[in-house]
């Protein structure tokens, strides 16, 4: 470890190994440390059930209807992935999507008047939908017809609505749709958290509206991917992706010291050793004293014995309770999977609810959502501070990773890694640049 | 004929032979300066065996195995630390796994349970152990005897074999040995309903913002 890198990363989450690939494929000599005996950091998942148990300090062991321990794989963070989003897309142009098994999730639904609906996002789904009327449903159609044929380069689609200028919630009204098809087209297929978009122009919630049908049309059931054995599978590809090309990995490594000199970072000290480098990446739970906390994020990880009621005993599925349903600022997502994917003991169901905080009784907040999963067998309640670098690390050359936010997907995760390439290269970051740069794989295919 | 994609991974000290074995039984060849951690990660060979087509996807440690020095939370004390970078993707599914030791260094032969260890605890609970006791072309510098060997993979039944990855000896054989030992493919069948791979569609669409 006495010795110079281009680049040391901090932290084995899915931001930073990201990073750590594309800066290994590229050809810089990186160091990869974490101070946890496991890779993923916060984008971990847990195993066995027994530790999840230790982390969240619940007395006693699990029972012995939870199962065999080894057989739970636990997500910290909700997530999906969208069929055809960003992340799919670095798995693709990485090959890491060589090392992981996919399964698509069965249904998204949205709440509405304390149940639950199928979201529809085809013309077909629409009609039979009971989220509507039947009038509505005509209203609807015509509007999801819109937005399908809605080309931004080609005016002849815009039908007298300017997608720069006009406002979406003009758009709602030129098709004189109501409030509650308002609330789910706009926080269930175009996934926005808050109500702010309705006076942004048009175009990126119609194009928002148009990639959720096209990740739904990539597989049918949903537009949302989960990876077999959870999500903590995604950061350990990654970090093999970084290997294969140099990179060194150290787990269960203590970090004593960030050394800077004349406000650049020149090393890090471990164990008594120093490791020198140009560059330091590293999540901000490494540097305390360089992020600020930008709000909160709750989440309760509910283990269950029951697919949740009214989604056809999906075996995995997503909910979204827009906020004016429940009278909130901001959704609350709930994110199911189950021991289909490798990830609970047989039978039983992992259903993860998040939001972000908005008062002093965070767990109060969430209730709708808990009621909808009754009856839970056990909880685990985390409350994590949302924290962002306080510079850009331009002058430092620290380049620290944004927590994970309450979005249930890897859209702002992925826009994170694009920024910190930029301000680590000073070049836009473009996919092409994660390709394996050589031949790595052997034999037939 | 019937194929089946059966993972295999590779574990054993750095050093020890474990990416030229893979790349004597893939392309038959032998390097002796292969890269230690550049270089294939993932390979795959078909061979038949009986009325069956196994097709072998060998995943190589890509150098997450090498050891580097560490303090152990709970004993406080510095000690070679040599197998946790490994993540558990890399035992994932696996079939088969190969630990090698260097017939010439006793120590990576000490180590071996270490990686048993390690196996039971991370790996799934069928696989098939093999065990092979690589460079025996260096007899004149034998340190573990073959028997010893033997004995110990007998006592955790495992297969055992000596190996040259440098002039091809048993390397075929030890695969042999796993196709052998593989559980038939109706005695398993796949349970649940597997995922499945990514791929890229035929045409990517091209999606520009405003
Ligand atoms: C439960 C849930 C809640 C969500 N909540 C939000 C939310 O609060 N805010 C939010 O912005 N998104 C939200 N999303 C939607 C998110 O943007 C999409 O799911 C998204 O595409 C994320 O998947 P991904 O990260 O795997 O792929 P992405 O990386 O998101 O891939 C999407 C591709 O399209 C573009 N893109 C992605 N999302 C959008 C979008 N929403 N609008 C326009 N272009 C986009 C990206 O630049 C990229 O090229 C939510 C998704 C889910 C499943
Ligand atoms: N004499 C001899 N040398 C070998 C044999 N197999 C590997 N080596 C050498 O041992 C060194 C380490 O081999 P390598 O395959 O990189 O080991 P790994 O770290 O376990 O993957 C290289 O210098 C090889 O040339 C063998 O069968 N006989
Ligand atoms: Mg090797």
């Amino acid at each position: 470890m006495n010795e110079e890198y281009d680049v040391i990363v901090l932290g084995t989450g899915l931001t930073e190994c990201i990073l750590s690939g594309i800066m290994s494929v590229n050809g810089k000599k990186v160091l990869h440390m974490d101070r946890n005996p496991y890779y993923g950091g916060e984008s971990a998942s847990i195993t066995p059930l027994d530790d999840l148990y230790k982390r969240f300090k619940i007395p006693g062991a699990p029972p012995a209807s939870m199962g065999r321990g080894r057989d739970w794989n636990v997500d910290l963070i909700p997530k999906f992935l969208m069929a055809n989003g960003q992340l799919v897309k670095m798995l693709l142009y990485t090959e890491v999507t060589r090392y992981l098994d996919f399964k698509v999730t069965e249904g998204s639904f949205v709440y509405k008047g304390g149940k639950i609906y199928k979201v529809p996002s085809t013309e077909a789904e629409a009609l039979a939908s009971s989220l509507m009327g039947l009038f509505e449903k005509r209203r609807f159609r015509k509007f999801l017809v819109y937005v399908a044929n809605f080309d931004e380069k080609d005016p002849r689609t815009f039908e007298g609505i300017d997608p720069k200028k006009t406002a979406m919630r003009e758009v709602y009204k030129k098709f004189d749709l109501g409030q509650d098809v308002i609330d789910f087209t706009g926080h269930a297929l175009a996934l926005y958290r808050t109500d702010d978009y309705l006076d942004q122009p048009c175009c990126e919630t119609i194009n928002r509206i148009k990639l959720y049908s096209e990740s739904l049309a990539r597989y049918g059931k949903s537009p949302y991917l989960y990876p077999l054995y959870g999500l903590g599978e995604l950061p350990q590809g990654f970090a093999r992706l970084s290997a294969i090309y140099g990179g060194t990995y150290m787990l269960n490594k203590p970090i004593e010291e960030i050394i800077v000199q004349n406000g650049k970072v020149i090393g890090v000290k471990s164990e008594g050793e120093v490791a020198r480098c140009k560059q330091l990446i590293c999540d901000p739970s490494y540097v305390k004293d360089r992020v600020e906390k930008v709000g909160q994020v709750i989440r309760v990880i509910c283990i269950l014995s029951h697919p949740i009621k009214n989604t056809n005993d999906a075996n995995s599925c997503q909910i979204i309770i827009p906020q004016n349903q429940v009278n909130r600022k901001s959704d609350i997502y709930v994110c199911m999977i189950s021991s289909a994917h490798n990830v609970a003991a047989q039978g039983k169901y992992i259903a993860i609810v998040s939001t972000t905080v908005e008062t002093k009784e965070p767990e109060k907040e969430i209730r709708p959502a808990l009621e909808l999963l009754e009856p839970i067998e056990q909880k685990f309640v985390s409350i994590s501070d949302l924290l962002v670098p306080k510079d850009l690390g331009t002058e430092s050359q620290i380049f620290i990773s944004r927590t994970y936010d309450a979005t249930t997907h890897f859209e702002t995760t992925c826009d994170d890694i694009k920024d910190i390439y930029k301000r680590m290269t000073g070049s836009e970051f473009d996919f092409e640049e994660m390709k394996r740069k050589k031949n790595d794989i052997y034999g037939e295919d | 004929m019937a194929l089946r994609e059966l993972k295999v991974c590779l574990l054993g000290d750095t050093g020890v032979g474990k990416s030229s074995i893979v790349w004597r039984f893939v392309e038959d060849s032998f390097d002796p300066n292969i890269n230690p951690t550049i270089g294939a990660s993932f390979m795959t060979k078909t061979v038949q065996y009986q009325n069956e087509l196994h097709k072998f996807l060998i995943w190589d440690t890509a150098g997450q195995e090498r050891p580097y020095f560490c303090t152990d939370k709970e004993e406080q004390i510095l000690y070679h630390y040599r197998f946790r970078a490994l993540a558990p993707m890399y035992y994932r599914g696996s079939a088969a796994a190969i630990i090698v030791y260097d017939i010439t260094k006793e120590e990576t032969f000490s180590t071996l349970k270490n990686w048993v260890k390690e196996l039971r605890q991370h790996g799934p609970p069928n696989i098939v152990v093999a065990i092979a006791g690589n460079k025996c072309d260096l007899i004149d510098v034998r340190e573990v005897m073959e028997r010893d060997a033997k004995d110990y993979a007998d006592s955790i039944h495992a297969i055992f074999v000596e190996t040259s990855a440098k002039n091809a000896i048993n390397i075929n054989e030890l695969f042999i040995e796993i196709s052998r030992r593989i559980p038939s493919a109706d005695a398993n069948p796949p349970s649940g309903g597997k995922g499945f791979k990514l791929r890229r569609q035929p045409s990517e669409p091209q999606r520009s913002c405003c």
